[in-house]
């Protein structure tokens, strides 16, 4: 082994990096070495975006968001428009109709109070606009410099209905893979507000509630619909191989039908950025058996935040646990997890 | 999107790729200068359409991956000082030094920024009178008109608290080295579209005619790799060997002079290490005296640091192209992206990670590659 010495291994991590946070492979990493040991429970080990318990025979689906986005306002929403959408999207992509919302902020000494108002009053219009609730709150207030002007915990409760039940373990091979909309909006326009950058458009975050576009694929395809998954942190690639490995399935998609705006596809040439990685807060995911794909692309469409829905790829019995794209010049390649946040390349 | 997706069209790459088939008469082995290049042909799978009739051998062009240990060892001594605010392209983040890289730094509480430009840097030392921001100058000829800008306008500006870590390396070196190697088995090559935009290609010409080698400059897109190629491989049917220019909406013959010039006034030629070659004579760029003062090299006195490759590391041979990524044991089992063994598995334009990330060792026969 020793001609196989190549420069010096890495000491071992003894310490947090942002990458843990980036929802690829190090986040994983980090939920299964250091949390998951310590909590271990048949609802927990669900492992979706929300937890679904029994209260009494009604089914309750929970989920819970921390958001601590920078910076704290952005093209096409805020940190407190987000952290509404990011918690009720994840009940609905359990099949839930998010009810309740609870909400604990951690602001900084020093932050004006008009941005604050911002946020709050964003947050505010949101959940009115998702029909939640917001039913119990806490703020802390932390020195300056102990945190970056707000940051927002949401959990939310929505109630699950009988015979819909989507899940990350049940796409099964012969499915479409279909996504509601453009992709890379949110992430390009964090990143552009963040870093300063101008591009020739502006590109606005797709940050949106999902609920009504659940409702429609369930009037299409009811317990048809496999899986719904919104692609946030990590992007489709991550979502997708998520699903791969917990059904068990490969899923193939097809690079030219995947819609990634022009002005999304600029800014990660320029910045050497992968679209299928970048977050999305207003798209999902929906695995429905192929005979209900066109059903179901016409609900979405009928719907304005699924005017651009498509049918990106299907789940195949090949390769499970791994995603294959088919490029646009008919290559193929692999489209794994990172392993921790894409980097903006040299040249 | 408007002058890229024509270059990524489907049916006129198979013309291309059936042209390349119905031209070469034995399987010509080709390399790609440029990490960029490499990149393109492992994400777009053009290594398997174009399958028996080329192998291309990815050649030492990703700046990432051939800067040596010890600058990166430098540069993580200097990201350690709380006195130094140090700002680097993204990707050199990852890339480990002896014993760890910049984000370990960065999450020891040192001060690690990913710019986008030098000059970006250059502003942060206005803003931070009372740090010295230091800017990890990698890269090949294409970024060097900007790290030399930044530096220009660092003295024309009196800036005390900025300085340059420097690491550029030039190309045409480094294709002399690799024809000179005993065990060399390219024989065409497509070379560095981008590099070309700033340096034209007359320093390919001696090259070409001495080692009787043809050189294509070409582009990045999937169809102006296929079509570099063809016009290699038509040369080698031929019996020509030429420098020919693919990417003519970019390069001319005589490049850009005035980056060329504004280059050579703040750089000068200097002998550099190649992470996993070794050092290679006048092979890459150093500041000129006059620009003494903008090198963190001198200012921080770090010409103690000295660190030694690994005489037995594998990723030299990958960037010699005599080794696939997926022969190396290590590959995708001790050594992934993240948990890099070699260079060429860090960046996104390295070898190894650009077949670990796409997946090639899991979907390609090895022997079809």
């Amino acid at each position: 082994m020793s001609t196989l010495i190549c420069p010096t291994p890495i000491a071992t991590d003894d310490r947090v990096q942002l990458g843990h946070g980036s929802g690829g492979k190090m986040s994983a990493g980090l939920l299964k070495a250091r949390f998951l040991p310590h909590f271990t429970n048949d609802v927990l080990a669900q492992l979706g975006d929300a937890a679904v318990v029994d209260v009494n025979g009604q089914e309750v689906a929970i989920s819970t968001d921390t958001f601590v986005v920078n910076p704290l306002e952005f093209p096409g929403g805020n940190i407190g428009s987000l952290a509404v959408h990011g918690t009720v999207n994840d009940l609905a992509m359990m099949g839930a109709r998010p009810v309740y919302l609870s909400a604990g902020f951690v602001l900084e000494e020093g932050l004006p109070f008009d941005v604050l108002d911002r946020v709050v009053s964003a947050m505010g219009e949101a959940a009115r606009a998702a029909g939640v609730l917001l039913i119990t709150g806490d703020t802390k207030v932390v020195e300056r410099g102990k945190a970056d002007g707000v940051f927002i915990n949401t959990t939310g409760i929505g109630l699950m209905a009988p015979d819909f039940t989507p899940g990350p373990a049940r796409a099964r091979p012969g499915d479409a893979v279909l996504v509601s909309g453009p992709l890379g909006r949110h992430g390009i326009a964090i990143m552009t507000a963040r870093e300063g950058l101008a591009f020739e458009a502006e590109i606005e975050s797709d940050s949106a509630i999902l609920y009504p576009l659940v409702e429609r694929l369930r009037a299409a395809a009811g317990p048809d619909v496999h899986t719904l998954r919104d692609p946030t942190r990590g992007g489709v690639a991550s979502a997708l191989n998520e699903i791969a490995a917990a059904s068990g399935v490969g899923i193939a998609l097809v690079e030219p039908h995947i819609p990634i705006p022009p002005a999304v596809a600029a800014a990660c040439e320029m910045l050497g950025f992968d679209p299928l990685y970048v977050a999305n807060e207003g798209v999902l995911l929906a695995f429905v058996p192929e005979p209900l794909a066109e059903p179901c692309l016409a609900a979405l469409r009928a719907h304005p935040l699924g005017r651009d829905a498509a049918r990106i790829g299907r789940v195949v019995d090949t390769h499970p646990g791994m995603v294959v794209l088919e490029t646009a010049i008919g290559g193929t390649r692999v489209v794994d997890m990172l392993p921790g946040d894409q980097l903006p390349r040299i040249c | 999107m408007k002058y890229l997706t024509e270059y990524r069209d489907g049916a006129v790459a198979r013309g291309v790729i059936e042209q390349i088939r119905a031209t070469a008469t034995r399987r010509w082995v080709l390399m790609e200068v440029c990490g960029g290049q490499t990149h393109t042909i492992v994400k777009q799978g053009l290594d398997e359409l174009i399958g028996g009739a080329v192998e291309m051998i990815h050649g030492p062009g990703c700046p990432v991956c051939v800067t040596p240990l010890e600058q990166i060892d430098k540069a993580l001594a200097l990201a350690a000082r709380p006195d130094v605010i140090f700002t680097s392209f993204g990707d050199m983040l990852r890339v480990p030094g002896s014993d760890c890289d910049l984000f370990h730094i960065r999450a020891k509480g040192g001060a690690v920024r990913v710019v986008y430009s030098p000059l970006d840097a250059l502003d942060l030392a206005g803003k931070h009178p009372d740090k010295q921001v230091v800017f990890f100058a990698v890269g090949f000829e294409t970024t060097a008109p900007a790290n030399a800008m930044a530096v220009w306008r660092a003295k024309e500006l009196g800036v005390r608290n900025f300085s340059i870590l420097v690491s550029h390396v030039t190309v045409p070196p480094a294709m002399t080295a690799i024809l000179d190697a005993p065990d060399n088995r390219v024989q065409g090559f497509l070379a560095a579209g981008h590099v070309c935009t700033i340096m034209g290609w007359t320093e390919y010409e001696p090259i070409a005619a001495k080692y009787r080698v043809p050189i294509v400059v070409t582009g990045f897109e999937p169809l102006d790799i296929l079509e570099g190629m063809l016009m290699t491989v038509r040369q080698l049917e031929e019996g020509r060997h030429e420098v020919e220019n693919q990417y003519v909406r970019s390069v001319r013959r005589e490049g850009n002079q005035p980056a060329q010039e504004l280059v050579s006034r703040v750089f000068e030629l200097v002998d550099r290490k190649w992470r996993g070659i070794g050092e290679i004579p006048r092979s890459g760029l150093g500041l000129r005296e006059e620009f003494a003062e903008f090198d963190a090299e001198r200012r921080f006195a770090l010409e103690q640091i000295r660190t030694e490759e690994p005489t037995a590391c594998r990723a030299g041979e990958v960037l010699r192209g005599l080794l696939k990524p997926f022969q190396c044991a290590a590959f995708g089992k001790e050594c992934t992206p993240e948990r890099p063994l070699g260079a060429p598995m860090v960046s996104s334009e390295g070898a190894c990670a650009a077949y670990y990330n796409y997946g090639r060792f899991r979907t390609a026969a090895p022997a079809d590659v």
